[in-house]
């Protein structure tokens, strides 16, 4: 087995070295992670607001579903896509299998109840000490959820982080929706698959390394923002 | 301000991203289910780019074991199955999914070991034999375990043994569940034996001590066919471009392409289409 050194000297060769082929896998990782990540928010933010923050009937078994749903097994989710998605499932008129549509959709089904049950818990505390201050103001139902989803803006900036990193590390429901096809929907993970089972052991992990320092650079760039915004927040 | 910047960085995640779609949106592509050992042994990268020269049509390979491979073109999820399980491929022309199978290629299967031999069966032509003393030796064998082509061929070469490896499954056979450079790496890693198609050892590169210890037995062969998926039960295929593959894999210039692949000197696959 080789070092650990050389591991992280082929990484940055390969960073270093900008190849078309690596590029154009970190870009489509990226596209299909982010997308996936941006969709989930969407719908995951307000809808984990909407339950943290009101009360009705079935909020706790909805609340435990949630958080279940955190744990979805990606392969499970990948071969339910796939179904659906297959040229004899029910959207197969839509041609979507084997495209990164396809990939994010999945990755989307995978990060949606971690947006949801994470921002239910950030704004259900939240709500605690709002309640009051609501009540008195006499603020509507949609200006409650703007007004604590603009609060935990911060709190709510991790939520996303956490749904990013489940996303960019996942392997099992993109490659079985993807397919692994090369320039189509080859991304990092898959790569990394494929060249483990060529038993290119050394670029499989050097390419790890890549993403590692991609995910590195994502957080940090996050926690920037989110410094300088907080800053201008306060002052 | 501070509400605009933060609705400012969403949109703006929002417009880097763009919707994503295929690649290309013209239709000049046709989906390939086929098996690992033609893509990780680099089969596919040198025949492809020659075929797309010559028609333009783009060949987007999914690599899966033969048995998820002949699932996924029997749900009409691919235009061309180029895959070795000649029993199978067959059974899914007669079940309607595929137009008519063609010879391709064959290369041969080898069992590989670690330099030690534990069971000593190096130079045994008789893979039955080699098998069966692996079974009373109780090495270790991995086995895909994972319904592919290979695990296929394996299986029938236990069931000419009087060894019944499932009873020993999880002792001394060892099934992985994984394609086969997954399983050539936990082979490596346990020390097994384990059967693989000679292409895809060859171009393996964590051999380890590794090294082919049985080889040659005529029941080692291993045919490769090519089946185009059946437009009438499943219309979305594209018949014409898939035809146009079918036709020029097993036509001379195919061939050629396929006899000319070689890894450190070493042809890996054996053209043997009829016509």
């Amino acid at each position: 087995m080789d070092s650990f050194g050389s591991i992280l000297a082929e990484a940055f060769g390969l960073i270093l070295a900008l190849d078309p082929d690596l590029v154009e896998i970190v870009g489509l990782s990226l596209k299909v992670t982010l997308s996936a990540v941006a969709i989930s928010c969407l719908i995951g933010l307000p809808l984990g607001a909407a339950v943290g923050a009101f009360r009705f009937p079935g909020r706790i078994v909805l609340t435990v579903l949630l958080n279940a749903m955190m744990g979805l097994p990606p392969v499970v989710v990948g071969l339910t896509v796939y179904l659906m998605l297959s040229a004899s499932g029910p959207f197969g008129a839509l041609a979507l299998l084997y495209t990164p549509t396809a990939m994010i959709i999945a990755q989307t089904i995978l990060v949606t109840p971690i947006a949801a049950a994470l921002t239910r818990q950030v704004v259900e505390d939240l709500n605690r000490e709002y309640a009051e201050q609501f009540a008195s103001l006499g603020v509507g139902p949609l200006g409650r959820i703007s007004a604590l989803l603009r609060d935990a803006r911060f709190s709510l900036l991790t939520v996303a982080l956490a749904g990013f990193g489940r996303a960019v590390a996942e392997v099992g429901a993109v490659m079985i929706v993807g397919g692994n096809i090369n320039h189509v929907t080859r991304v990092m993970t898959t790569t990394i698959a494929l060249e483990t089972s060529k038993g290119n052991l050394q670029l499989a992990l050097a390419l790890g390394v890549v993403l590692l320092i991609l995910s590195l650079i994502i957080n940090a760039a996050v926690m920037a923002v989110r410094g300088t915004a907080q800053r201008a927040a306060y002052v | 301000m501070i509400r605009r910047s933060f609705i400012g960085l969403t949109t703006a995640m929002f417009m880097g991203l763009g919707l994503a779609t295929p690649a290309s949106a013209e239709d000049r592509f046709i989906i390939v289910q086929s098996t690992t050992s033609t893509q990780n042994s680099g089969l596919f990268d040198h025949i492809l780019p020659m075929f797309t020269e010559k028609s333009g049509i783009e060949v987007r390979v999914v690599a899966v074991g033969t048995g998820q491979a002949i699932k996924n073109a029997s749900n009409g999820d691919g235009d061309v199955l180029f895959v070795h399980a000649k029993p199978s491929e067959e059974k899914f022309v007669a079940a309607g999914d595929g137009v008519a199978r063609f010879d391709v290629m064959y290369n041969d299967f080898v069992i590989v070991a670690p330099e030690s031999d534990p069971a000593g069966v190096a130079g045994i032509t008789d893979v039955t034999a080699a098998l069966t003393r692996i079974a009373e030796a109780q090495a270790p064998f991995a086995s895909r375990g994972d319904d592919s082509g290979t695990n296929k061929a394996e299986l029938r070469l236990w069931a000419q043994t009087d060894v019944e490896p499932a009873a020993a499954s999880g002792g001394w056979y060892r099934e992985t569940g994984s394609g086969m450079g997954a399983t050539l790496n936990a082979a490596v890693g346990m020390g097994a034996y384990t059967m693989s198609d000679r292409a895809t050892w060859i171009s393996f590169a964590n051999k380890g001590n590794f090294k082919i210890v049985v080889e040659g037995d005529p029941r080692l062969f291993n045919q490769y066919g090519i089946i185009l998926v059946n437009p009438e039960k499943h219309p979305n295929v594209k018949a014409d471009l898939g035809q146009q593959f079918v036709d020029w894999v097993i036509s001379q210039d195919g061939q050629a392409a396929i006899a000319s692949y070689r890894v450190d000197g070493q042809q890996l696959f054996f053209p043997n289409a009829s016509n």
